[in-house]
């Protein structure tokens, strides 16, 4: 019966996908809630999004960040509350992406860098039609925006972390993903990697994407972000970071877990659960 | 030489043998290469074994008329194929638990099944081991047929059974019907077993699916080269096995499948050779 459900609500087959609502934000959640067999993941989530914002998520490990990822790609459904995208639930959406975290990916599976990007076509090929040339310009074009022209051909394992990271962005381009959300895109990174994912995020501000970017680095959020959400289960805060990182908010979202020292320029955090996958990018 | 090759040739069942290896190795090779890399092997074993109980029906309704044989198996290994497809899915106990708790029993109902018949030894042995030299020309074309099916659904479905296979919320995110993908991939592989039930029977049919797709996992980047490269190993197995059987005078299934193998284990070693030599080679690079 499932089985048959999903067959009737199929987009891919009968091929409909939500109109974007005009003066509606690219995204609203209300009052969002998930639970697992283990307890909440998610509770009481509420806030909105305006087209071409880039936002850093930061909390604990467990925090629900990928939960509420996952809910808002349209991927999981929510126990309580709901997510628009664009006036729209998100299973209707054909325009959000999710990056997944590198360490969630079969590195040895047998396909290329324009493989992989071209799975982002795959939302608009209708049913027994395969790849046509605009298809593998866009893919092109895509590689070209995030700098891998010339690893086209290149077999993924052979990639460094930052450059299979840049793929995924390239995926989300070739999907004509309006809406991306990043999962730990600069866990494992160097430095150089990490300022190449920067300069293409500058890049996808310039093309109004909207960007939501999981990151357990206080500080990067801090430095590289207009806004932040502070998220423990609970949304904390959602504001600019000087609102956000306040010692009153980093003490509810991180518990005893994070060491706050006062300096003259404000808060200092050290952040005491090591958590860090430590892949060399 | 080219005497021996001709020779088992003027036998009208080494012949038909010969077409249903070919094509046996071809189909599962090139369904297998998903099984491989989407990590279904024990899957496709136990689904291979809980068609036995439809099998012994067929057999027991038919009165050892192999064509209703054909048909029940068919119709349990679908029933297999969707019933572990939702255990595995619905319950708190792991999905390799789940695919055991099935197997075997359903593999002792079909035990149970044949044993009821006196003589049912040796034909139990057939369903187990395969018996490609008695395959006739009616069962040539169930095999073309529904083989034909599988390849043509494995190219129509190439770019969906891709990205499923390869990320699944991605699939989720295009919007793709992921549980019906899945679901069809797991009907494909029991359509497969079937069709191979008479070339290498139930026990081996899970080394059809993975071998010769794993050997060519070792040897290339790509999917499609993958795909046929393993339905040229599987097919040149099935040729191979076949001539082995005739002249050392051992089971076919066993001689096609121990093909696979020994195929397999050169290109292990050649390939681990070959690693450790580029390994050699760039440390004494860079001590220069």
């Amino acid at each position: 019966m499932q089985l048959l459900e999903e067959f009737r609500k199929t987009d891919h087959l009968i091929r409909h996908h939500h109109p974007h609502e005009a003066g509606a934000p690219i995204l609203r959640a209300a009052d969002l809630g998930v639970r697992y067999e283990s307890g909440p993941a998610l509770e009481g989530v509420s806030f909105e999004l305006e087209v071409g914002e880039r936002l850093a998520v930061v909390g604990p490990n467990g925090a629900g960040k990928s939960t509420l990822f996952k809910v808002i790609a349209g991927v999981m459904t929510p126990s309580d509350g709901k997510v628009h995208v664009y006036g729209h639930e998100p299973g209707g959406h054909i325009c959000i992406a999710y990056l997944p975290q590198r360490s969630q990916v079969d590195w040895n599976f047998p396909v290329s860098v324009a493989d992989v990007v071209m799975m982002g076509r795959v939302g608009k090929l209708k049913l027994f039609r395969h790849p046509r040339a605009r298809d593998w310009e866009i893919v092109q074009h895509a590689l070209d925006v995030v700098g891998m022209q010339d690893l086209a051909g290149r077999q993924i394992r052979e990639l460094s972390g930052g450059q299979q990271q840049r793929m995924f962005i390239a995926r989300a381009l070739a999907q004509e993903a309006e809406l991306m959300l990043m999962d730990e895109p600069l866990t494992g990174l160097d430095l150089n990697s990490q300022e190449g994912i920067f300069r293409i995020l500058e890049d996808l501000r310039q093309r109004r994407v909207t960007v939501l970017v999981a990151l357990h680095d206080l500080q990067m959020a801090a430095d590289r972000f207009d806004r932040v959400m502070l998220l423990n289960v609970h949304l904390v805060s959602l504001g600019t970071p000087g609102e956000v990182f306040t010692s009153h908010n980093l003490l509810d979202a991180y518990g005893g877990h994070l060491r706050l020292i006062q300096t003259d320029d404000g808060v200092l955090a050290l952040e005491d659960s090591c958590c860090g996958e430590g892949e060399e990018g | 030489m080219i005497e021996s090759i001709i020779a088992p040739l003027q036998y009208a069942f080494m012949l038909r043998g010969l077409v249903a290896a070919v094509l046996v190795g071809v189909v599962c090779a090139t369904l297998g290469t998903y099984v491989v890399l989407r990590g279904m092997a024990f899957f496709g074993d136990a689904l291979a074994h809980a068609i036995l109980p439809g099998v012994a029906i067929g057999y027991l309704v038919g009165g050892g008329s192999r064509g209703t044989v054909f048909w029940w198996a068919l119709l349990t290994a679908i029933l297999s194929a969707l019933g572990i497809g939702a255990i595995s899915r619905s319950t708190k106990i792991k999905e390799d638990t789940a695919i055991g708790i099935v197997f075997a029993g359903t593999f002792a109902l079909g035990v149970a099944l044949i044993s009821t018949v006196r003589s049912y030894t040796a034909d139990l042995a057939h369903f187990l081991f395969g018996d490609v030299l008695g395959v006739r020309t009616t069962d040539l074309w169930l095999i073309a047929i529904f083989g034909g099916l599988i390849i043509v659904a494995v190219l129509a479905f190439y770019k969906e059974f891709l990205v499923v296979s390869f990320d699944p919320i991605l699939a989720k995110t295009l919007r793709l019907p992921t549980r019906l993908l899945d679901f069809f991939l797991l009907v494909l592989i029991a359509v497969a077993i079937v069709v191979s039930l008479q070339t290498v029977g139930l026990a081996l049919m899970v080394a059809m699916l993975v071998t010769p797709a794993a050997t060519a996992y070792l040897l290339t980047n790509r999917l499609p080269i993958m795909m046929a490269l393993a339905a040229g190993i599987a097919a040149a197995s099935g040729v191979i096995g076949l001539y082995l059987s005739f002249y050392l005078g051992i089971a076919s299934g066993a001689a096609i499948v121990l093909t696979c193998t020994a195929i397999f284990a050169l290109t292990w070693v050649l390939q681990s050779l070959r690693h450790r030599l580029l390994l050699n080679q760039s440390a004494r690079k860079s001590e220069d």
